[in-house]
């Protein structure tokens, strides 16, 4: 396994210029999430509107790993329904724990980016910490979750 | 008639180590990692073990297994004998006042929580203080926020500087009348800083508080010596130091022991028990409630033997040109700055590069074979002290070579590549 396969170009790239990488006021759906383990700590926003996501942001510190899964998760998720946002967790998760099917990893677009992650189990959090964030501000605005 | 000098653990030992043989007797050490010659810089984290101590708890197993202080058995008697054997091993090793004063716990944490549960519950009214610095593990922070929340007693943390020393004048105010306990640690894992303790003892000692030192990073470093420290409590962990993982050790000063209550309760802490109340054994017993690890126990005593026979004097003058050498070439790389800058250190380097998370920087380093530790070092308070989110950390052992120091260093250079 090697290391260019983890940190792929698109990766590194998001890492140096996050996407949506900014707060928003106009909206109560905001969520915080921690990794005790690394310290790793950000905030999501998402403004929905009929069920539907139609706007993403985050900020916070973290690996490369974790801002690149925040930055492009903010841009995959928006004019998405919430059904679909969640869909996609599933298939992204399976992606980074080495579960998805290669047929089915095409279907995630960009996301699929990540896919080295699974050959390195301790950065799983690193790459799902955003999602799990984001389901807490879609579920229960004002959230704090923990990957511990 | 005078007599001869004892020579104790500060005498200089005149042959440098032989760091070759030194490697040789770890056989970790000579594995392959991710198709590499392992790289082994995670040593405050723990140690690895010499074949030794791998021998002594597997030599245990297969020929002297028995249950100590209650059979009347071959067995338990050889295994009684080279339980407590260990336990005058230990006082001589940190040069302790007496055997009686080495309890045996599970790690440097357990003989933290035994402290404040015992002698902090029992002497904290609300309104006291205890008193530990900005640079603790949280292992020296959380089980005094337990027993004050349980007393009423106030936690205060003495400041530190931006080298990471103690601020002193803070600490001169904060040692106050209602002051109960200093806690500190003597060798800061995540900084790296070595404190004055003995002089803190003594500063503690003239208002007549009691002090508790964290020694789980200065047992297996500095050379510990009891008498000389004059603390009250030494606490430190066995896997550390070369030794076997659940098993650690509390220094008490005898007198307070004795006044202390128990921690826990259950077998060979008793002097008798009746249904109505029970009576307890004496130090260290006490303290030793239910079967102890004794394998554990066996393996540290194989372990004390080993550092004492490579002398932690040659092991602090290598140790310190390993991390002189690395503190002034990871210094030199580009974005890198050092977090614990005090002219006192030993063994730990901590260190940020600018734009690369702790986290990537510890996975290239791994990808080339190379073990650090990145995030809080359970020390959150000295992270955010700094101002950083986490730190990586390369931390050092007599078994480590300048080359390993060049190894990281490349390492550290192709972390700046990858992320441009
Ligand atoms: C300074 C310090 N104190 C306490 C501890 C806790 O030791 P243990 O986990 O062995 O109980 C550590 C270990 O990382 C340490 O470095």
């Amino acid at each position: 396994m090697s290391l260019n396969e983890l940190y792929q170009n698109v990766i590194l790239e998001h890492n140096r210029s996050p996407r949506n990488y900014r707060s928003m006021d106009d909206t109560d759906r905001k969520a915080e999430g921690h990794n005790p383990l690394c310290g790793d700590q950000l905030t999501v926003w998402v403004r929905v509107n009929d069920d539907v996501i139609q706007d993403a942001s985050f900020q916070g510190s973290g690996c490369a790993i974790s801002r690149a899964s925040a930055s492009l998760m903010t841009s995959a998720v928006k004019g998405r329904t919430r059904r679909e946002a969640e869909e996609l967790f599933r298939r992204f998760h399976r992606l980074v724990t080495g579960t998805l099917e290669p047929a089915e990893a095409e279907t995630l677009g960009k996301l699929a980016v990540f896919s080295g992650v699974s050959e390195f189990p301790i950065r799983v959090k690193c790459a799902s910490l955003s999602w799990h964030t984001l389901k807490a501000a879609l579920d229960a605005p004002g959230h704090t979750v923990s990957t511990e | 008639m005078t007599a001869a000098p004892v020579p104790t653990l500060a005498t200089p030992v005149p042959v440098p180590l032989d760091v070759e043989r030194l490697r040789s007797d770890f056989p970790i050490l000579g594995q392959p990692v991710r198709g590499k010659p392992l790289v082994y810089l995670d040593n405050a984290a723990t140690s690895q073990k010499p074949q030794v101590v791998i021998d002594a708890v597997t030599r245990f197993y297969a020929s002297e297994n028995a249950n100590i202080h209650r059979g009347v058995h071959f067995l338990s008697e050889r295994a009684t004998l080279a339980y407590d054997a260990v336990r005058e091993k230990v006082a001589r090793f940190l040069n302790a006042g007496s055997a009686r004063e080495i309890i045996f716990t599970r790690g440097t944490t357990e003989s933290i929580n035994l402290v404040a549960q015992s002698f902090g519950r029992a002497v904290l009214r609300p309104g006291d203080e205890v008193l530990i610095t900005g640079m603790e593990h949280h292992s020296n922070i959380v089980p005094w926020q337990l027993v004050c929340e349980q007393t009423g007693a106030r936690l205060r943390a003495i400041p530190i500087t931006d080298t990471g020393e103690l601020d002193l004048e803070a600490f001169d105010r904060l040692l106050g009348e209602r002051t109960r306990l200093l806690a500190l640690a003597h060798l800061s894992n995540a900084l790296g800083t070595i404190n004055p303790v003995r002089d803190l003892v003594a500063r503690a000692h003239a208002r007549g508080i009691p002090v508790l030192v964290d020694g789980a990073q200065s047992a297996p470093h500095l050379g510990v010596d009891l008498q000389a420290l004059d603390c009250d409590f030494f606490a430190c962990s066995g896997h550390k130091m070369f030794g076997p993982t659940g098993v650690g050790v509390l220094y008490g000063r005898e007198a307070l022991l004795e006044r202390m209550p128990p921690w826990q309760g259950g077998g060979d802490m008793i002097a008798s028990v009746t249904l109505e109340r029970s009576t307890w054994a004496p130090v260290p017993a006490k303290f030793e409630a239910g079967t102890p690890m004794i394998a554990e126990v066996i393996g540290l005593g194989a372990a004390v033997d080993y550092l004492s026979a490579v002398g932690l004097t040659a092991v602090a003058a290598w140790e310190h040109e390993l991390l002189a050498v690395a503190s002034q070439r990871v210094g030199d790389i580009e974005g890198v700055r050092l977090v614990g800058t005090a002219p006192a250190k030993a063994s730990v380097l901590s260190f940020v590069m600018e734009g690369v998370h702790p986290h990537d920087i510890g996975t290239v380093l791994d990808d080339e074979g190379i073990a650090i530790r990145a995030g809080h070092h359970c020390a959150q308070p000295v992270m955010q002290r700094f101002g950083v989110p986490a730190t990586a950390r390369a931390s050092f052992a007599a078994y480590n070579t300048l080359e390993e120091v060049d190894a990281l260093v490349r390492g550290l250079r192709r972390v700046r590549q990858v992320f441009g």
